[in-house]
């Protein structure tokens, strides 16, 4: 299931909800994304965040359907906030249940990585300075491509 | 939108400094995204920065695309800077 969203989210809510999924999980993996006071540059002080609504929601759901092929994935939650988002308050939610704790781990990273390259979301850093739309890293690219070596 | 034309979407940073969301575009036969981009970078102030060095990602209804890849009347074409989410 994926949230493109304004509001806050409840890790703990979004945890027990995979747990009672009745997914038949033996393992459980989630990744929560906070906003950090540096990216490009130092001294942010929150950041704003735009994305295409439908595609996103598409490009998420094609990742979910690429983890399963890979691994066994019995159950996928993500959530991505939008709009103005504050230093330390939570941006994206990926939660994964599978039979195997090596299974989730994986899923759990690889749509994250995959995410980050693929889906159309954009960040603008803010700061005293001035607003900054933060650049792709080539380094966010080579995780993403390291997951088809 | 009529038939004819395609629907240009700017997001992000291009959205900004084109100043421009949306905008419609005459449907040509053998149209393809690269053309729209090429025909636009004509106009003046920002609009050349599309034809220029930095990258700039392309969807077709929602599915991203190449630059050859052909555009249909009716269709959703979308040019955005590279994605940074997450």
């Amino acid at each position: 299931m994926i949230s493109i969203q304004n509001d806050d989210f409840d890790p703990a809510a979004e945890y027990a909800g995979l747990r009672d999924s009745g997914a038949g999980t033996g393992a459980i993996a989630t990744f929560t994304g906070l906003v950090r006071d540096h990216g490009d540059r130092e001294g942010v002080e929150g950041l704003y965040l735009e994305h295409y609504p439908g595609m996103t929601e598409q490009v998420i759901a094609e990742l979910i359907e690429e983890a399963s092929r890979r691994w066994d994935v019995r159950k996928a939650r993500v959530i991505h906030r939008v709009g103005r988002l504050a230093l330390q308050e939570q941006i994206v939610f990926v939660g994964i249940c599978s039979a195997h704790r090596s299974d989730a781990f994986a899923a759990c990273e690889y749509i994250m990585d995959a995410l980050k390259t693929s889906a159309p979301f954009w960040k603008k850093e803010l700061s005293e300075s001035g607003e900054h739309w933060v650049e792709q890293k080539d380094t966010d690219l080579a995780r993403t491509d390291s997951w088809d070596d | 939108m009529t038939n004819d034309t395609i629907t240009i979407r700017f997001f992000a940073r291009l959205r900004e400094e084109l100043d421009t969301e949306q905008l419609t575009f005459p449907a040509a036969p053998g149209l393809t995204a690269g053309d729209i981009l090429s025909e636009l970078a004509q106009r003046s102030g920002p609009w050349a920065q599309l034809d220029g060095d930095q990258p700039v990602m392309i969807a077709i209804n929602q599915t991203m695309s190449k630059a050859t890849a052909p555009v249909q009347p009716g269709d959703e074409v979308a040019f955005f800077p590279p994605v940074t989410g997450g």
